[in-house]
């Protein structure tokens, strides 16, 4: 299951041991069988982590989902509960612990495993509950960095940008500096930092200091990374708005990728035997396991879409073809060989099935007429056209009301391709969503607005067109077949922050002082001295790996990106992909909504 | 000083003997170990045994993940109640041997006023112990009742370790304090400063403060929020002028009237002009949906109106969108007059409802009510001289559009496609939803006798448009382009 993390050029699995160690040792200082109960969210990232084998062998014998109400009933020691800090949480063990029959024995001892991280209020919300006192053990359980994929770290927490930028809380990114450590401890200290904006900076002031602050502990490990490149998502608004448009993009865009895992609905996978017609629908949504471990998956979900399909056609007809030799088998040898091939090809035919029932689902949505009107609009905002006044088809969504999230992805979009409205569009677009969507939206727009997403032109400059021009951020022949340029992943639009990477890695910053001074947060470089045993002396062709963390959240696309730049035969860069969440258009601004609770009534 | 010393002194001795008893964690041989296992473990790290196997249920969910183990041992949970009663006989052995925690024990000691900022030390597992460069320095274990400095402090807190605040009793040391944790990034440690602060600092200096120490104060309205402490956030908010989110912290409450009455006393806050006109309308929109939704229930419960009785009201109008109300009122109020609250043309009136707004809701509102001849009238404007025209603010595509989902007769559809000014777009749609007199016409005016010929195969031979398209092909006055 782990083999997909150690297929790349820094081998991830060493982190991932360390996390199934650290979960090993908390689960054998509760003695004795234990149940756990899961705090529903933690189920996927830990998922990533270690299996139920492994949890099996340190005597967990049941495991139970969250909820209110008394505990299931289960002869076990220890009920360990398995919750990230927050007080709505807190509560419902609250109500367990209170519930639970204190008549019963041998009574259950009680603990609580914090992820990523205990927190004081929570537990002094447990205190004043008056069952603070019922908890043996209380600790953290830092799962920092989750590795996803040969190339891919993630945080998995949601509301680091809305924390980041609207709330003044960097606890997020105090984590992120502890992930790096970790990092930097499995895997030598990166003697190159870069960044660009206000969170990079402190990152990587964090990360200085607490390297400081452990002056004896020189790491003696040769260093994997070369550099190191932190990037605030605010850097780079735009890119997040945009509709992805790689396979895997779109999958996430329309069905939403968790932990690695999407549910698609279940008609296009029904079991295709003829007589039962349509008898026994599958009703429950088929749920596939995306990474690399799956080699068709590896091979196209980084392409455009609209490049897709041929290449899903030209492996449907290798497959058959490998079948047919079956005839060609004539001696004993040759059906052997044939046989032994069978379950590798077995497994390729059942892959070919799912990505092909897959492209079609999107393929239904991306050939509709709102698609790609909706997608007219965004490139013309990001081309610079028109950006400047109220857009016909955006007004008609609002009339028609559809989604609020995807009017405000447009919106945004419009307000950035524009460095922000005019105040006369930007109250327009307001007074019309507030009418349709409820007043209540006011404190979204509000946020948005704190985030800098939906703003109104101030200085009557807009800045857009030269940071566009400079880092070439519009390819007009753009070829999604075979791509020569980033600009692939988006049918034009080549993403900012990943730009900025490519132009860090060659010519370097210095190109585009003028630029970067545009966009907002300071940019600098640190360099970690490295004792001179562990200087690295470059092979001749052998390419540098930088790690690029995304603070604030990465899309696919994005990913897509660098994995194109990683590959690129005169490259020179191999990129590892880390960042706080894994996010779209969608999950994004829907991190930065305000929670209303549900109408009173 | 002394004082505080000795009550520390005190606490320190009774927590290490609990420390031992259930937790060595803090012992010198579990360094040993500690750092002996960081030693080794980045060798075994390579050896992952036991997933290399992964089955997977027809669901796509591999067999053995977490969460479909929870599945699988929730539903196997009440079974197997005395099945293992060797096991439960030995656990409870071994859980006479651990003592029991009592609640007297930790936290409190901070948040009741007691001396101690205390988090948890028995539970510190030092970080991560397979990061050689995270594990803590020996000099952290010297002493424990030592004057820290506040950096030091912060440092021991980020760590989850002990800390005394009570030490900083000057507002100077305090402050300095508060600095260092915001210095710190870590929102707990923060927290827990300011939680501290705000015990023992007066209000008014504590504002005060906060209010140069923007993430501080963040923190501490966050704080205020999640805990519910409403009254002490409205105070640092109405201190502030954070008059805006004053708005924002109330609302939760979840009547109706509490809500008027919340939205009123908003008013009269000094917010930008802009949000002013925003809740103002809120406000009068949610007055105006009391209104209405007294009178409609009590019309509605009389059973008299045969509106409501045709079409019985699927929810109650209060707190929809403003939009949403008015489709409401042009359904079922649509031709009371102006001056009642209940009018559309009031709503639009007093709303400033823009007229592409207002023809779109109150279209799709009596075309669902199959009410052709309203539907008529919206579009129907008169000039000066008398003479009637047809005029939409939103383009006719769009009215066919709606008219079409709400499946009007052909007639009616008919009269709008032809009024549709594109040519392109007139015959898609006429085509699209057969209004064969449109198509028909269309060609005829375009002079293109191929497309018409081609269209007689779409109509039914010998019914009427087939007779109309042959009396066109005959006409001899047209001169056909093709």
């Amino acid at each position: 299951m782990a083999a997909h993390l150690s297929s790349g050029r820094v081998n991830l699995t060493a982190l991932r041991e360390a996390g199934r160690r650290e979960l090993r040792e908390f689960l054998d200082k509760c003695a004795g069988s234990k149940a756990i109960v899961w705090d529903e969210y933690l189920t996927g990232p830990f998922g990533l982590i270690a299996q139920y084998s492994l949890l099996k062998e340190h005597e967990v014998e049941k495991m139970f989902t969250l909820k209110p109400g008394r505990l299931p009933p289960a002869d076990v020691k220890n009920i360990i509960f398995f919750v990230r800090p927050k007080l709505e949480l807190m509560d419902i063990i609250t109500d367990n612990v209170l519930r639970e029959d204190r008549g019963r024995s041998p009574q259950r001892d009680f603990h609580i495993l914090f992820v990523p991280r205990r927190s004081l209020l929570c537990e002094q919300w447990l205190k004043e509950q008056g069952v603070l006192g019922s908890f043996i053990h209380r600790e953290q359980y830092s799962l920092d960095l989750i590795p996803f994929d040969g190339d891919l770290l993630s945080m998995e927490s949601e509301s680091a940008f809305k924390e980041c930028y609207l709330e003044s809380d960097q606890t997020s990114l105090y984590h992120a500096a502890k992930g790096l450590m970790t990092l930097q401890a499995l895997y030598g200290t990166i003697p190159q930092i870069f960044g660009k904006g206000d969170c990079a900076r402190h990152v990587a002031n964090m990360m200085i200091r607490m390297k400081r602050e452990f002056p004896g502990s020189q790491n003696s490990i040769f260093p994997v990374f070369d550099t190191l490149l932190l990037l605030d998502r605010n850097v780079d608004l735009l890119t997040p708005l945009a509709t992805q448009l790689t396979y895997e993009g779109l999958i996430d865009e329309i069905y939403g990728i968790q932990n690695t895992y999407v549910k698609l609905p279940p008609e296009k996978f029904a079991p295709k035997k003829q007589g039962e017609g349509g008898k026994d629908l599958p009703t429950e949504p088929k749920k596939l396991q995306l990474n690399s471990a799956e080699e068709l998956y590896a091979e196209i979900r980084d392409k455009n879409f609209n490049a897709v399909g041929s290449v899903l056609s030209k492996k449907a007809k290798i497959i058959s073809a490998a079948f047919e030799e079956r005839h060609h088998a004539k001696t004993v040898g040759e059906i052997k060989q044939f046989v032994s091939q069978l379950p590798h090809m077995q497994a390729a035919r059942s892959s070919l099935a799912n990505h092909t029932s897959i492209a079609e689902l999107i393929k239904d949505i991306t050939t509709s007429e709102d698609f790609f009107d909706n997608l007219t609009v965004e490139q013309e905002f990001m081309s610079g056209i028109d950006t400047d006044k109220v857009n016909n088809y955006i007004e008609d969504c609002i009339a028609q009301k559809h989604p609020l999230i995807k009017i405000l992805r447009l919106v945004c979009l419009q307000s950035v391709c524009n460095s922000g409205l005019k105040q006369k569009v930007l109250d327009h677009y307001k007074r019309e969503i507030l009418q349709t969507y409820g007043y209540e939206h006011i404190l979204t727009l509000n946020n948005l607005e704190k985030a800098g997403l939906l703003k109104p032109q101030t200085g009557g400059r807009n800045n857009y067109p030269t940071i566009r021009k400079t880092l070439r951020l519009w390819m007009d022949d753009v070829n999604e077949q075979n791509p020569n340029d980033i600009s692939y992943v988006y049918s034009g639009y080549a993403p900012l922050s990943v730009r900025l990477a490519q132009l860090l890695a060659r010519p370097g910053w210095r190109s585009i002082e003028e630029v970067l001074k545009m966009l907002p947060g300071p940019h600098f470089e640190e360099r970690q001295q490295l004792p001179t045993g562990l200087q690295k002396k470059r092979q001749h062709g052998e390419n540098r790996v930088t790690l690029v963390f995304f603070l604030g959240g990465v899309t696919y696309a994005e990913i897509a990106a660098l994995r194109f730049l990683s590959q690129m035969e005169d490259g020179g860069t191999e990129y590892v992909i880390a960042t706080t969440k894994l996010i779209n258009g969608t999950t994004w601004i829907k991190s930065l909504m305000e929670k209303l609770e549900p109408a009173p009534f | 000083m002394s004082r505080a010393r000795a009550d520390e002194e005190e606490y320190w001795h009774s927590s290490k003997f609990r420390a031992f008893t259930f937790d060595d964690e803090d012992d010198e041989l579990s360094q040993l170990k500690e750092s002996k296992r960081a030693v080794n473990s980045l060798r075994d790290i390579v050896d992952d045994d036991d997933d290399d196997l992964e089955r997977v249920s027809w669901s796509g969910e591999p067999v053995g993940s977490i969460s479909w183990s929870i599945k699988e041992t929730a539903s196997g949970s009440t079974s197997s109640l005395d099945g293992r009663d060797s096991s439960l006989q030995k656990g409870s052995s071994s859980y006479a041997v651990l003592p029991k925690q009592g609640s007297s024990y930790s936290l409190s000691s901070l948040f009741k006023g007691e001396l101690c900022f205390f988090l948890s030390a028995l539970t510190d597992t030092g970080g991560k112990s397979y990061a050689p460069e995270l594990r803590r320095p020996k000099a952290e274990y010297k002493d424990y009742s030592s004057d820290w400095s506040p950096k030091d402090t912060v440092r021991r807190m980020q760590r989850g370790k002990v800390c005394s605040l009570e030490r900083f009793r000057s507002l100077q040391d305090k402050l300095v304090l508060l600095d260092e944790a915001v210095a710190g990034h870590d929102g707990n440690v923060i927290t827990a400063v300011l939680i501290f602060l705000k015990r023992t600092l007066r209000r008014e200096i504590l504002f005060r403060e906060l209010e140069v120490r923007q993430v501080a104060l963040c923190h501490l309205i966050h704080f205020l929020r999640e805990t519910g402490e409403q009254k002490f956030l409205l105070d640092l908010l109405r201190f502030l002028d954070r008059t805006e989110e004053v708005a924002v912290s109330i609302p939760r409450s979840l009547n109706v009237e509490k809500r008027r009455e919340f939205l009123k006393s908003c008013i009269g806050l000094p917010f930008s002009a802009e949000d002013t006109s925003h809740i103002q309308d809120h406000y009068t929109l949610l007055e105006r949906q009391i209104i209405i939704e007294a009178n409609d229930r009590h019309l509605e419960m009389a059973g008299q109106s045969e509106l409501f009785r045709k079409y019985p009201r699927k929810a109650s109008i209060l707190n929809m969108p403003l939009v949403t109300t008015l489709f409401y009122s042009c359904f079922y109020h649509y031709t009371e007059a102006e001056g009642t609250f209940s009018s559309p043309s009031n709503l639009k009136k007093t709303f400033k409802i823009p007229d592409k707004q207002y023809v779109l809701t109150a279209l799709a509102a009596r075309a669902k009510l199959r009410a052709w001849g309203d539907v008529d009238a919206l579009f129907t404007t008169k000039n000066w001289l008398g003479y009637t025209k047809k005029k939409a603010p939103i383009g006719f595509h769009r009215v066919v559009e709606i008219l079409q989902r709400n499946s009007a007769p052909v007639q009616v559809l008919q009269e709008y496609v032809r009024l549709v000014e594109d040519v392109e777009t007139r015959l898609s749609l006429a085509t699209k939803y057969k209004c064969h007199d449109v198509v028909i016409e269309t060609y005829r005016d375009l002079k293109d006798r191929i497309q018409l010929i081609a269209y007689k195969s779409k109509v039914e031979r010998g019914s009427a448009e087939d007779e109309k398209i042959n009396s066109i092909l005959n006409n001899m006055q047209i001169r056909w382009k093709n």
